[in-house]
């Protein structure tokens, strides 16, 4: 039997009409953008198409506010450095969330280190922050916001546009890192009043290696990679052509097939979590039942470290993820659960699946019988079952 | 990153479950993790003459405890507690190095065990 992939949180595979797009910049048009000659100028064309295509596709004004990076992390990277240090003269204040992937948490840390003062709002039990919270914990000196757009362990949406109006109003900069709403959730920067947003194509089955950090134009930002004038000076280094390419078709694939995909995904979602919830005693969901990503299912097994799930689902085909990692001596619970107010035991045990475009719901009732003999078998084998039990 | 050996203790642990008549009981708790495993005894005189195990925790560990209790079923107490984590890794062909920790739970469970025997016979 083929192996079911609920993993796509973690990773897409590259669709065929993106690695068809890309494949002509790899040899027959490899010219260098910044060339004058025929070959640099047919690449350098290319790229800008791709820069308008994706600045369409985010609701961005203009297309010279894209600038590629090399993921994510890079994106988020360089926008709370970038703007942090640009900005000093106004303050060194950066306010964000409790439930922020580590491209942003651990830069925050790092900023912290370094002299920066670092506000970080804890989030309710679904891990969702308010518009109310960030407002009050504006400051004077406050030059940047930092909030993701969609969690990428537990899928719960931020109320973006709300903390963008708060934003805008008190003239403080918004960083959205939209890494896992890119592909799931209409983005619209204008709209929502966000001045940063970062994504990355090998979550919208793009390439791996390539990301975009927006920058509306006017934020001041320190440049990322000092070199050549690539990125309007911002972000130096020759341009990954082909995956630009490939993360601007990508997205316009995933922007104009929106709707369907979210009520399509959303659909087996909620289905896959109904039958866990009847089916499994001694489970939780984890994040919020509507306001969450339409792919993303994340439940706790009371009583079992999910180490020990995932190994079995692995074993019967099925791969997804854990929100915990034991690993070097210590098992590290997810931040993201623990912010939620989630018992460590709770956290221990919970799995990640994430569906996408070749999830069935074939797939999911097989993974579902999966889960039940494996909840039957480890709660055997768990003294804490047998307690609560006894 | 598992052996086909541990992952077959893993799969079909033996000696899983409360033994209602146990002799002893010994607990082990890891602070690290916070994986816990419990084994009971029934001995005949000095000699372990069964033995059972709960685990919660993670494959290797609930592996480890399984393995455990296959080598020291029919074993003195003193032969017991000569068994370390490491005879346990070496019996299931080897364990990924951040991993080994977690057959410590096995051993610590069987030694406190062991221990109040010994304290009992005293």
């Amino acid at each position: 039997m083929d192996r079911i992939y609920l993993d796509y949180a973690a990773t897409t595979y590259v669709k065929d009409e993106v690695l068809e797009a890309m494949k002509p910049y790899y040899k027959e048009h490899f010219g260098n953008p910044s060339s004058m000659y025929e070959s640099g100028r047919y690449a350098k064309n290319a790229l800008d198409q791709a820069r308008g295509e994706v600045a369409k596709c985010i609701g961005a004004k203009y297309a010279n506010e894209i600038y590629f990076t090399a993921c994510g992390t890079e994106s988020d990277n360089w926008a709370l450095k970038g703007v942090m240090e640009a900005n000093k003269a106004k303050g060194k204040h950066l306010v964000t969330t409790a439930v922020e992937h580590h491209a942003i948490m651990d830069t925050a840390g790092y900023l912290e280190k370094n002299g920066y003062d670092v506000t970080v709002l804890p989030v309710d039990e679904y891990g969702m922050v308010t518009a109310r919270q960030v407002k009050d914990a504006l400051r004077d000196d406050t030059v940047l916001v930092s909030v993701v757009y969609a969690n990428n362990e537990v899928g719960t949406i931020n109320p973006i546009a709300e903390i963008g109006k708060v934003t805008r109003e008190a003239g403080v900069l918004f960083h959205t890192d939209a890494v896992q709403a890119a592909g799931h959730l209409p983005l619209d920067v204008q709209a929502d009043n966000v001045d940063l947003l970062s994504i990355s194509a090998h979550k919208f089955y793009g390439p791996k290696g390539i990301g975009m950090l927006y920058i509306r134009n006017g934020v001041k930002i320190e440049r990322f990679m000092h070199g050549g004038a690539q990125e309007r000076k911002r972000r130096a280094g020759t341009e990954n052509v082909p995956e630009i390419i490939g993360l601007a078709k990508a997205l316009a694939l995933a922007t104009g097939t929106l709707e369907e995909t979210n009520s399509r995904l959303t659909g087996l979602r909620d289905y896959m979590i109904r039958e866990i919830m009847e089916k499994i005693p001694y489970t939780k969901l984890n994040g919020h039942p509507e306001k969450r990503l339409c792919n993303n299912v994340n439940i706790s097994l009371e009583f079992i470290e999910a180490e020990a799930s995932l190994l079995s689902l692995d074993l019967a085909g099925i791969e997804c993820s854990s929100g915990s990692a034991c690993a070097s001596g210590s098992l590290e619970s997810s931040h993201v659960l623990l912010a939620m107010g989630i018992p460590p035991e709770t956290a221990k045990g919970a799995l990640r699946f994430t569906m996408g475009e070749t999830t069935t719901r074939q797939q999911v009732d097989y993974t579902v019988n999966e889960l039940v003999r494996l909840a039957e078998r480890l709660r055997k084998i768990s003294p804490l079952f047998q307690q609560t039990h006894a | 990153m598992y052996t086909e050996k541990l992952i077959q203790h893993f799969q079909e642990p033996h000696n899983v479950g409360v033994m209602e008549d146990a002799d002893i009981v010994g607990e082990a708790g890891s602070p690290s993790c916070g994986d816990t495993t419990t084994v009971y005894l029934k001995m005949d005189g000095d000699v372990i003459k069964d033995i059972s195990f709960q685990t919660y925790g993670c494959a290797a560990a609930i592996a480890s405890s399984s393995i455990l209790t296959d080598m020291v079923k029919g074993k003195t107490v003193e032969e017991a507690l000569k068994v370390t984590k490491n005879d346990i890794v070496d019996e299931l062909g080897g364990m990924p190095a951040e991993k080994v920790h977690c057959s410590l739970l096995a051993e610590d469970a069987l030694k406190a065990a062991l221990n109040k025997v010994l304290a009992q016979n005293k």
